[in-house]
Parts: C-alpha cells; sequence; structure tokens
C-alpha cells in the first residue's frame, strides 16, 4: 500500500538510512512521500535527522541504503545542480560579494538564460517579495528580514517546483518571525509549489503545514496534519513534544474497545483513550492536553472518572489562566482556562476534582 | 583631526558648539571645553603608553633608514676633505679646462689630504664614479710626501699622466658638490659623460637594471608558486576537522620554527648534483648518471628555496579567511544550478580574494627584498637586487650606491603597493 502511494508521490523516500561513521544510523529507515503542492515539515529536536534528510534530498549528502525519488525518477545519482530544487539557508547564504540584484541572477546565468529575460524575472521575484526597489543593495546592508526575502526570492526566481527550507526563520526575531510565517505559507499557496520545511519550532510547524513529520531518533514518530498531530498523537514522544502536555504514568485495569480505564500509579482511576495499547495489564502513559482539562463536573460526560486534585499556583497570564495542580503524586500537572467573565477562580489550597472527555486522555506508550 | 567624524563623542561635542554656547554643564561651564578637558587626561594617557614604542620605532628604525637614504643623495667624501678645487669647481662652468689656478688648488688640497691621511676616502669617493681613481689618489698621495713646486700640472703630470684624464676631471666636478643624483643614475645603469649629459653604460657593465627586473619577475613567479601550492592546501586546512587541522597547521608552520640557515641548506643537500633528488632520479633511471640536472646555485634553486620558506606567509592569510566561509554558500550556489567549477569561481574564490591579496603582498614584498636565501642557494643567476645591496654595503663599501638601490626598491614596492590599493583596495585586506 506503502508502494502505490509511492508511486505518483512528488518526492519519495524509500527505506533511506544514512549513516555518517558507519556505526551508529542517524537516519534509520525513512519512508516518506510528499504530494505535488504540498507544505511539508519535518519537525523534531536537534540530532533527530531532519537536517541530514534534507540534505540527501537537496544533494548535499548521499543516502547510506534507500533511494530517493523526484517527480518518479530516482536522484540518487543526480547532483545537486541538476536537481532544480530551490533551497532557503539556515543563514540565508546570500552571495555577500554581489549586489541582490545579481545574487538573483545567478541562478538564471548558470542557465544560460539571455539578459532581458533575466531582469524580468528578477523584477518579479523582487516585486513578490516586496523587496523590488533593493536591486542594488548588498545583502549586508539589509535587515535580517530583507536577507530573509532575498533568499526565498532568490530560491524561487528559477522557478523550482520543489523548494527546501532549512530553518529559514531561525535567526529573526519573534514578531519578524510570525509575520514570514505567513508570507511563506501564501507565496507557497500562490504558487503552488511543493514545500519540503525543516524546522525544531512547533508553532511554526503547526501555523505553515500541511502535513507535518515528527522527527525522533533518525525515524519518523508520526505524520499527519497539525490538528491531527496536536489532538491525536500517536506516541508519547509527539505528545510530549507537540505543545503543553500532562503525563500521567499508569497501568491498564480495563480495556474494552476504545475505552479504557488506567491505573495511575500515584493513585486514582481516570477514562482514557487506547491508542498502542493491546491488552489488560500493561503499562502506560496517559497524555492529556492542559486546556482540556475540566473541573467543573456539568462540563464532563456523565459518568465520568474523576479524580482529586490540589490547586498548587494559579498564574495570569492574560487570555487565560494556568494552574499548576497536585495530582497522582505529580506536582506539575496543568489545567488551563479560559479568561472569561463567569470564569470560577481558584484559589491556592483549594482541593477539587477534575475530568475530561476519554477521548482527549490518550493512553500512550509509557516512557 | 582627522577622526573627528568617527568619534560620537566629538560629535556631539560639534553639535553642541553649532547651536551655539547654549549647551552647558550642571555648573555652567560650555559643554564642548568640559568634554575636551575630560577627554584630554583619556587621550595623553593612552599617547604615554605608545611613546616607548614610539621612541624605540624612532631610534631603531626611522632615524638609521633615514639616515641611510640621506647616503644615496649626500656623500661629502671629496667636497669636505678637498675644500680648495671644490672652490674652483664652484666658480667655473662645466667644461672649463683646468687652469693653472685649478692645478695649485689641487696640489694644495691633495698635500693636505695626504698628511691628514684622508686622501683614500677622497680616492674611494672618486673610484666610485671612475674605476681605478682609488689608486691614483694614493699612490700620488705617497709620492706628495715632500710637497710640491710650481708649475703644479706638470709637477702632478710628473708623478701619475692620468691626472690629465678629462673624465677624471668631469668626475672630481661631480663629486665637488655632496648632493649627488649620480648614485641613482648609476643603479639605473646611468652615467654622465665629460659633457655631464646622462646615457647609458657599456651594455658588459649593465647590471642593475636586469637585477631589478629579475628580482621582480623572480618574486612574482614565487608570490604565483605560492599561490598554486598554498591555495589548496589553505582550503583543506579550512575544512578537515578541528584535530586533523590543527595537525597539518603544525607541518604547515613548522618551516617557522626552524632557522632559515637549516632550511636553506637542507635544500642544498636535497638538491645538489650528488644530492637526494638526483639520486633518486638516476636510481629510478629518469637520468642518466653523466645527465644530473643542476637544480641548485641557480635561478631554479632560488625559486625553490624560496617557495618553500614562503609558502607560509601564502597559506596563513588564506586560511584565516577561508575558515570564515560558511560552506553553505557553495551548497547555495550548487542548489541554484552552479556546477563544483562555476560555484568555486564564482562564488568562493571572490570571497578568498581577501586572503589571497594579503598573502600575495606578503609574499612578494619579502621575496623582492629576500638576501640570504638566494645568497646560499642562488650562484650567479640567481642572485637578486639584495645580494647586490649587501655586496656594496660589505665589500665595496659603497654604501651610497647600497642606499640608492635599496631606496628604489622601497620605492618600487611602493608604488606596487599604491597600485594594489587602487585596484584591490587596502580595506580588503585581511591578515588573519
Amino acid at each position: 500500500m506503502l508502494d502505490d502511494r509511492l508511486g505518483d508521490a512528488f518526492v519519495a523516500f524509500e527505506h533511506v538510512q544514512k549513516s555518517y561513521d558507519g556505526q551508529t544510523l542517524v537516519v534509520k529507515d525513512l519512508n516518506l512521500s510528499i504530494g505535488k503542492g504540498e507544505f511539508l515539515t519535518m519537525l523534531g529536536p536537534s540530532g533527530s535527522g531532519k537536517t541530514t534528510c534534507l540534505m540527501m534530498l537537496a544533494g548535499f549528502e548521499t543516502a547510506t541504503h534507500g533511494e530517493i525519488r523526484l517527480a518518479g525518477r530516482p536522484i540518487n545519482q543526480v547532483p545537486p545542480h541538476k536537481r532544480g530544487i530551490g533551497m532557503v539557508f539556515q543563514n540565508y547564504a546570500l552571495f555577500p560579494h554581489m549586489t541582490v540584484g545579481e545574487n538573483l541572477s545567478f541562478p538564471l546565468e548558470v542557465r544560460g538564460m539571455g539578459k532581458s529575460e533575466r531582469e524580468a524575472r528578477i523584477k518579479r521575484a523582487l516585486d513578490m517579495v516586496q523587496m523590488g526597489a533593493f536591486a542594488n543593495r548588498r545583502p549586508a546592508q539589509l535587515s535580517g528580514g530583507q536577507q530573509q526575502r532575498i533568499a526565498l526570492a532568490r530560491a524561487l526566481v528559477f522557478d523550482p517546483e520543489l523548494v527546501l527550507m532549512d530553518e529559514p526563520l531561525g535567526a529573526l526575531d519573534k514578531q519578524l518571525r510570525e509575520h514570514m510565517q505567513f508570507e511563506i505559507k501564501h507565496l507557497h499557496e500562490r504558487l503552488g509549489i511543493t514545500v519540503v520545511y525543516v524546522t525544531h519550532d512547533q508553532g511554526e510547524a503547526l501555523t505553515m503545514s500541511d502535513r507535518i513529520a515528527v522527527f525522533n531518533d533518525g525515524r519518523i514518530q508520526q505524520l499527519a496534519p497539525p490538528a491531527a498531530l496536536y489532538e491525536r498523537p500517536e506516541n508519547s514522544f509527539v505528545a510530549s513534544f507537540i505543545g503543553e502536555n500532562n503525563a500521567l504514568p499508569g497501568v491498564i485495569e480495563e480495556l474494552e474497545g476504545d475505552k479504557a480505564l488506567v491505573r495511575l500509579d500515584g493513585g486514582g482511576v481516570i477514562d482514557a483513550t487506547p491508542v498502542n495499547i493491546r491488552e489488560r495489564g500493561q503499562r502506560t502513559t496517559v497524555s492529556i492536553r492542559p486546556e482540556r482539562v475540566e473541573f467543573k463536573p456539568e462540563m464532563m460526560p456523565p459518568g465520568a472518572h474523576t479524580i482529586e486534585a490540589k490547586v498548587l499556583e494559579v498564574i495570569y497570564m492574560g487570555d487565560i489562566l494556568r494552574a499548576r495542580l497536585a495530582v497522582a503524586g505529580s506536582d506539575n500537572f496543568v489545567m488551563k482556562m479560559r479568561n472569561t467573565i463567569g470564569q470560577t477562580r481558584l484559589d491556592p489550597g483549594q482541593t477539587i476534582r477534575i475530568g475530561w472527555h476519554p477521548q482527549d486522555a490518550r493512553a500512550l506508550d509509557p516512557v | 583631526m582627522a577622526n573627528v567624524a568617527l568619534d560620537p563623542h566629538a560629535a556631539i561635542a560639534t553639535t553642541a558648539s553649532g547651536v551655539g554656547a547654549a549647551l552647558t554643564t550642571a555648573d555652567g561651564k560650555p559643554l564642548a571645553r568640559a568634554l575636551a578637558r575630560s577627554q584630554r587626561r583619556a587621550r595623553r594617557r593612552a599617547f604615554l603608553l605608545v611613546l616607548p614604542l614610539l621612541a624605540f620605532i624612532l631610534v631603531t628604525f626611522v632615524i638609521p633608514i633615514g639616515q641611510m637614504l640621506q647616503r644615496s643623495f649626500y656623500n661629502d667624501g671629496f667636497s669636505r676633505n678637498m675644500p680648495q678645487v671644490s672652490a674652483w669647481f664652484a666658480a667655473t662652468e662645466r667644461g672649463t679646462d683646468p687652469d693653472e689656478a685649478a692645478w695649485a688648488a689641487l696640489a694644495a688640497d691633495l698635500t693636505a689630504a695626504a698628511e691628514a691621511r684622508t686622501i683614500g676616502m677622497v680616492g674611494t669617493r672618486i673610484n666610485y664614479d671612475l674605476s681605478g681613481a682609488r689608486s691614483l689618489f694614493t699612490s700620488t698621495g705617497r709620492a706628495l710626501r715632500g710637497g710640491l713646486e710650481p708649475p703644479y700640472r706638470e709637477a702632478l703630470l710628473g708623478i701619475n699622466e692620468g691626472w690629465d684624464n678629462p673624465m677624471l676631471w668631469s668626475a672630481m666636478r661631480e663629486a665637488s658638490r655632496p648632493y649627488t643624483a649620480n648614485f641613482y643614475l648609476a643603479a639605473l645603469d646611468r652615467t654622465r659623460d665629460e659633457d655631464g649629459r646622462i646615457r647609458q653604460v657599456d651594455e658588459r657593465q649593465q647590471v642593475y637594471v636586469m637585477l631589478f627586473m629579475r628580482t621582480f619577475w623572480l618574486s612574482l613567479l614565487i608570490t604565483g608558486l605560492t599561490f598554486l601550492l598554498g591555495f589548496p592546501i589553505a582550503h583543506l586546512l579550512a575544512t578537515l576537522p578541528m584535530r586533523k587541522s590543527n595537525l597539518l597547521m603544525i607541518l604547515v608552520l613548522l618551516p617557522f620554527w626552524t632557522s632559515l640557515l637549516v632550511r636553506t641548506t637542507s635544500w642544498m643537500v636535497l638538491l645538489q648534483q650528488q644530492g637526494v633528488v638526483n639520486d633518486i632520479l638516476v636510481w629510478l633511471g629518469v637520468i642518466g648518471h653523466d645527465q644530473r640536472l643542476q637544480m641548485i646555485y641557480n635561478q631554479t634553486g632560488t625559486i625553490i628555496a624560496m617557495t618553500h620558506i614562503l609558502l607560509p606567509f601564502m597559506v596563513l592569510p588564506l586560511y584565516s579567511v577561508m575558515r570564515t566561509i560558511n560552506p553553505s554558500y557553495v551548497r547555495a550556489a550548487r542548489s541554484l544550478g552552479a556546477t563544483s567549477w562555476t560555484a568555486f569561481r564564482r562564488v568562493y574564490f571572490p570571497q578568498t580574494l581577501p586572503g589571497l591579496g594579503a598573502g600575495a603582498l606578503l609574499v612578494f614584498i619579502l621575496a623582492v627584498g629576500y638576501y640570504i636565501t638566494p645568497a646560499l642557494v642562488g650562484g650567479s643567476s640567481g642572485q637578486l637586487i639584495s645580494n647586490m645591496i649587501a655586496m656594496h654595503m660589505t665589500s665595496t663599501l659603497n654604501w651610497s650606491m647600497a642606499a640608492a638601490l635599496a631606496a628604489l626598491l622601497l620605492a618600487s614596492v611602493l608604488v606596487l603597493y599604491w597600485l594594489y590599493d587602487r585596484l584591490v583596495g587596502i580595506d580588503n585586506l585581511k591578515l588573519g
């Protein structure tokens, strides 16, 4: 089934492995297919193999084993300059000895394009990133955000169908980064190009992507659209890596279809949805998002199990209130409440009972 | 002061005074003056800190070089010791035949000089322009002990016929003024005839222009060779992992830590006709036993040994520049469609230019003035202008000539430096 999908994928990794030293695998058996026009993000902590995958796709690293295909054609043996892939680098890599115009002209010149067409394309690409007036500046004379736009324009000026971005917004400040995220997203939608984006910033990944591949330890842990990734993590790593997460260790006490009862190590029984659970008695870690925790009985489904919690502190964060609770022996259980007019105020020291919809508590692999 | 605009405090001070006397400190003094006073102490302290070095450079570098350069156009060896005949030369026109007054002045000066034992010095000065003149002066000096009777012309000619030589009188006229351009003329293979016109010396005596040309040509060649050999090594050093590149760096720096003499002599051992390289070539059968190559005591030896010695001066600036070039530039160029050669030529190489410029300038300037290696391994065809300067300093003792040659060398290096600044820009230099 996997192979059928790979057949018409625009970019396909097939059983790709990569080792630098011949002793450890940086990328372990990677299978990934990316559709045409898709915005796919490789997300993961540093050293998880995501950048290596990108470099293999760009042609700067060779796969130790396996095959990479672009538009159905194996590209393992194709040198980088013949792949026709646009790339935006982490530090922009704008050529410092050339002006902005010359930087953009470079990919067109090496393709032997005529002067008039070059100029037309450069103008179009610069206008696209709202940098039309900067053609004669040197990269050093531009701010970080402007350099970022130029790098983007340079990667797009020769009309590649696939653009790779290696943490392109990492060096920008928060506000500019968020602004650029939307710009890149809109460019992607307008041009219909395929984008493979590498980042370690989950917010960025959730904002921009069609699908996110979460990398850890050389493997894709989960490949899913942002909402599914956030709401239905398939293992404990994804649950803890994406967004804030409460993890409660315990043992499966009852298992029936898509419902499970978990006896927590710290005492108490809770409802959960079994995800990668096979049998009773298995150890598990239950993952619950802070904003899905309820403490008012009317908000919980009838018959829901609740457990006792002691309020340790309440932090006022403007749009939300963030309560730290002592639950089942853990002092780091977080609950988020919307800051509305009718919201019940909790005080430190108060004892409450908390609960949730069973589908919001996911029984995952033990950590 | 040149750096007023660069000094933010100074800029504020000028703005303040430009607005008018409105700005004052809290106790009512003009702000500009208060600022100047507060900075004066810091300036004075900074100046005092560099003062020892300034004095050291002045005493050991600027003054000696100034004195040396002065010798190239000022030599009073004749005019000081021969006052009377110098006065006669000053009073008559060029081309005037010496009359009896001139002969009398000459005889009186010669007698005085012989007694003061300065006649050798006088002869040496004339000898610079007219070879053989020194022995004429000294032998005449010995014969003069008893004094001379008029008519002096006949008396002097009686001692030595050589006194009638018009070239001698022309040379003495030139030497009668302490300031002279003759050493510069000689350094360019030019001389003056009896009428004072500048002409080239005989073809057999033309050495200096050829030596200057050879010095510049060889220096250029050596600079080119160090570039060809050093560029790949510098690149390797800059891209290898730190541990390996440190080891390689030690190998590059090793020549720095061994004595110049040891290095040059080891080249002798390697390159001489019965040396290691020839032995290996004979053993391999590349050349016959009677075809051993002459690789040392000629230009080849100078080129090989100097290239080796100057190589680190090219490698180090290149390395320091290359290390700062992010590998993503070349990757970016490749991803944009450039072949590895195009990426090197248009993206990598232009970024190494500051290091290349610094290295080339260093190697070239060092090579132009190099002395010991060509002296040891250069034979006769591998001698450079510095060897000629050393010869004039130590064996012919014609320091004025040495100074003139050195001044020309210095001037041409400065011209090249100026050219470099115009073409490449000295700001683009990066030494490390």
